[in-house]
């Protein structure tokens, strides 16, 4: 039997008595990162990395929770867990498994570029590999950070030319403080939506050093700094936070930007693709990178990189999970 | 350093990211202030859709992308069916120049030298190059192109560039660069002229337009009918006609020759000899604006016959004899040389009334006046439309001066209510553009027995609310898969709308229909009660052609 199965809860080890990111209550579950797709509440105890605890916390309530460093093993019922970078978000884990010399690592969600805030992805050598798709087409190639950045920066100084405030929808988790020093580099004030504010706060108190950010509060509708730009949770309402006289151009960030027809149905005044999850040249890389036998393909495009890593000669089979949806379907941390 | 190409893919960018009039009037006008003199006139054809011809099809530029990206065709044909657009598919693909990554750029990397005037040459250049010579500049453009640059490439190169802006739009952009009148700037662009042959100065200053003797006047088009009869005011002030089904064409007459176009700005004279063989008759300095329709026993046909003639230059004398056209004229533009669309239609319509009385040739008709007293005269007349083989009625104020396009108040169209079927949902497929990502194409059956018979496609008439529960449906009923197409569960039953029927041997159902839509989803229809192809050929012997 193999050390990892799929059960209707998710990812189980049945050596470990333990599951991995499962998607309903259980006795033990060990978390890859706090994307609300991943964590799930309800389980007795939960096992992440140490930067993951305070937010599993703050998004979970009260929870029973271990937390672990990068690289550092520990043993349950004589299987060897170990956590180690997967570049996804501040926190987010690689979940290595060893028992009795049969290999696993379960990606989680990961991206391969670094993004100047959270630990790089470190490929992990393994037997058996199971990676997400999200992005798993060819047409996904993502520009560099910084010609992004300089990108978002342009846009925002070109609405603000126009008497408008330029707001950000981005994720919460990740790319909310991952997009922090586009602005603040170029010394450009931004406000964060109280819906992102507590994430914020969280990272400080665990010891991240995030640049300085002012609470969007309506008490500050009134002093509203025009050089300002705002980040905002995706959908989020702003009316209550912003002068009343003025227009608000609003950009998306995140992956499913590249494509012309899901920007526009986005409906933004533009769109930038910025994503934490890696592109299909760092799909491919990683997977290369692990040196693993068996690849096992889940969330996303599953069928198709599935049927490429085939032709390429790898033995790749399709993980259905429970995420499974509409590649398109707007996710938490795309 | 050439940046014209650059300049020109910026442009179009930076028409894409708004959707305010005002801000795309500001771009065009910022473009022309600035843009190399060549690419002006290039810049300018490519706004009023004169494109060049296509270098290659899709399928070889999808096939010369695998060779270069190393990727296999069924992944690319995934890639486009996701993202729904050739031309920017391809440009997704191409591997990125990054400082990261090093190794995934193709050789190196060259900037573009080129204004849009050279890009342009060069695809002249290359129409009559080998495959070979074509695919090798593919290959050098791909290498040199940041992907906006290599989307908009693809698409002039594949034919399908629209660069999705009103003609007016670039007309009032140039008039207030220019301090002239768009409606000047309307005629200048209007009628035949080439970037090979004409300088954009030339052009717009009018010197090089008044040596073309071909130049039609801006068709001046309908509103749709969005008021009450009532609310347009006093009945005698409006002229009716009946809205004919044919194809809407201007006549000129200029230095004994004449000149035939199309609404769609192209030339047609040679299409029609028996509309050119008038110049015999007429007098000089005339333009007239009318329908090109097939007739026969002093009865207009449905558009179905004219569809022979489309297309076909020069065609046979059995085509002739089989389907004879006339010009049902419904304004004059010119008489003896002189403008004559500020006066008012009252006048204008005298002179061609006259005009028709003093030349009674066999190929020009006179389009009638419908005679009415009062708006429920009027009601009747639109009821019997469909009997005069019309598509409705147009309504004219008696005081209107000939506009340039579309103009909302003093000319209406009344179509009549199209002709309609029940009929059940039974291939569907993801649509295109904005609508990739959902089943958004459909193919409707009727019952034939106890089998269900494909007549018609329809890929609008929904509200985005109805495509998503639609979408939803198919995915969780899909039976078969053909490439792009399933096979639904027959179950949901729609009206689907059509402005006309004709015989057809070339689809199964034995007809064919005009504008096929999806009129409304008939939730309250059980599959049973959908319509039969009994019901669909009474429909033909009624109306067809």
């Amino acid at each position: 039997m193999p050390l990892l199965q799929l059960s209707p809860q998710g990812l189980y080890c049945a050596v470990g008595d333990f599951f991995i990111d499962p998607w309903g209550p259980v006795n033990k579950a060990l978390i890859t990162h706090a994307h609300s797709d991943h964590a799930r509440g309800g389980s007795q105890h939960y096992m992440c990395q140490d930067l993951t605890k305070p937010i599993l916390q703050l998004r979970l309530g009260k929870i029973a929770v271990d937390s672990l460093p990068y690289g550092k093993p520990v043993w349950h019922n004589g299987v060897k867990i170990s956590f180690h970078p997967a570049g996804h978000v501040l926190g987010s884990a690689q979940i290595r498994l060893e028992y009795q010399g049969e290999t696993w690592v379960v990606s989680g969600d990961y991206k391969t570029a670094a993004d100047g805030l959270s630990t790089p992805f470190e490929p992990v050598a393994c037997q058996h590999f199971i990676t997400e798709s999200t992005f798993g087409l060819p047409i996904y190639q993502w520009a560099p950070q910084a010609e992004v950045f300089s990108q978002m920066r342009n846009w925002a100084l070109a609405q603000q030319s126009k008497d408008r405030i330029p707001v950000f929808e981005a994720y919460g988790l990740g790319k909310a403080q991952r997009i922090l020093p586009a602005f603040a580099q170029a010394q450009i004030p931004i406000y964060l939506h109280p819906r992102i504010w507590h994430t914020h706060q969280a990272f400080l108190e665990a010891g991240v050093d995030l640049p300085t950010v002012l609470p969007l509060t309506a008490a500050h509708a009134k002093a509203f700094l025009p050089e300002a730009v705002v980040i905002a949770p995706p959908g989020s309402s702003l009316q209550a936070y912003l002068p009343k006289n003025k227009t608000v151009s609003t950009a998306m960030c995140s992956g499913w930007m590249t494509v012309n027809a899901q920007r526009k149905q986005q409906d933004k005044d533009a769109g930038f693709a910025l994503s934490d999850h890696a592109d299909w040249p760092g799909l491919l890389s990683a997977v290369k990178a692990t040196g693993a036998e068996n690849i096992y393909v889940t969330h996303g495009f599953q069928t198709i990189f599935t049927r490429y890593l085939n032709e390429q000669g790898w033995r790749a089979q399709e993980l259905k999970t429970a995420f499974q949806g509409d590649a398109a379907t707007e996710e938490e941390s795309a | 350093m050439k940046k014209g190409w650059a300049q020109y893919v910026q442009l179009w960018q930076s028409l894409q990211a708004t959707s305010s009039t005002l801000e795309k009037k500001e771009c065009v006008a910022a473009y022309f202030a600035q843009a190399p003199a060549a690419d002006k006139t290039w810049a300018l054809a490519l706004f009023c859709g004169r494109k060049p011809k296509k270098l290659c099809s899709s399928k070889e530029l999808l096939q010369w992308c695998g060779e270069y990206t190393g990727l296999p065709q069924w992944l690319l044909e995934e890639a486009y069916q996701f993202t729904g657009d050739l031309a920017e598919t391809i440009a997704l693909l191409i591997p990125r120049k990054s400082p990261e990554r090093p190794n995934q750029a193709f050789g190196s990397v060259t900037e573009q030298d080129w204004d849009l005037v050279d890009f342009l040459n060069q695809l002249l250049a290359l129409s009559i190059a080998t495959a070979e010579d074509k695919k090798a500049f593919l290959f050098s453009f791909w290498q040199s192109s940041s992907r906006t640059q290599a989307w908009v490439g693809h698409k002039i190169i594949t034919g399908g560039f629209r660069i999705g802006v009103a003609q007016t739009l670039v007309q009032q952009a140039l008039a207030s660069l220019l301090q002239q009148s768009p409606a000047d700037m309307a005629l200048r662009l209007a009628g035949q002229w080439s970037p090979l042959t004409h300088s954009f100065d030339d052009l717009l200053s009018g010197s090089g337009a008044a040596q073309d003797q071909s130049k039609p006047y801006p068709f001046y088009l309908c509103h749709a009918l969005d008021l009450s009869l009532a609310e347009l005011g006093e009945p005698a002030q409006w002229q009716a006609e009946w809205k004919w089904d044919g194809m809407r064409g201007q006549w000129i007459k200029r230095m004994n020759q004449c000149h035939l176009w199309s609404r769609g700005e192209e030339l047609v004279t040679e299409n029609f000899p028996e509309l050119a063989a008038l110049v015999a008759d007429l007098p000089d300095g005339l333009v007239l604006d009318g329908e090109i329709i097939c007739y026969q026993n002093n009865q207009p046909l449905p558009f179905a016959h004219l569809q022979k003639r489309i297309g076909k230059k020069k065609p046979s004398k059995k085509l002739l004899q089989e389907y004879p056209v006339v010009f049902l004229a419904y304004d004059i533009l010119e008489w003896q040389g002189q403008d004559l669309r500020a006066q008012p239609l009252h006048e204008r319509r005298e002179k061609l009334t006259a005009l028709c009385h003093r030349f009674p040739l066999s190929q020009l008709k006179l389009s009638p006046s419908l005679a009415f007293a009062q708006w429920s005269h009027l009601e009747t007349l639109h009821s019997q439309a469909r009997a005069a083989q019309a598509e409705g009625l147009v309504l004219k104020h008696q005081d209107s001066v000939y506009g340039t396009g579309r103009k909302k108040g003093d000319w209406w169209k009344w179509k009549t209510a199209p002709l309609h079927i029940d009929a059940v949902l039974l291939y569907a497929q993801k649509g295109h553009g904005r609508r990739s990502n959902w089943y958004t194409d459909y193919t409707f059956a009727v019952w034939d027995g106890e089998k269900l018979v494909t007549f018609a496609k329809a890929y609008s008439g929904l509200t985005d609310a109805e495509i998503k529960e639609v979408d939803a449906f198919v995915k969780a009923n899909a039976k078969e898969k053909f490439g792009p197409v399933r096979t639904v569960v027959p179950q949901l039953v729609f009206e689907i709308g059509f402005e006309g029927i004709a015989a057809s041997n070339r689809h199964k159902s034995g007809v064919a229909l005009r504008f096929p839509r999806i009129l409304r989803w008939r939730k309250d229809k059980p599959l049973s009660e959908a319509n039969t192809l009994a019901d669909l050929h009474q429909l033909l012997k009624q109306y067809g052609a």
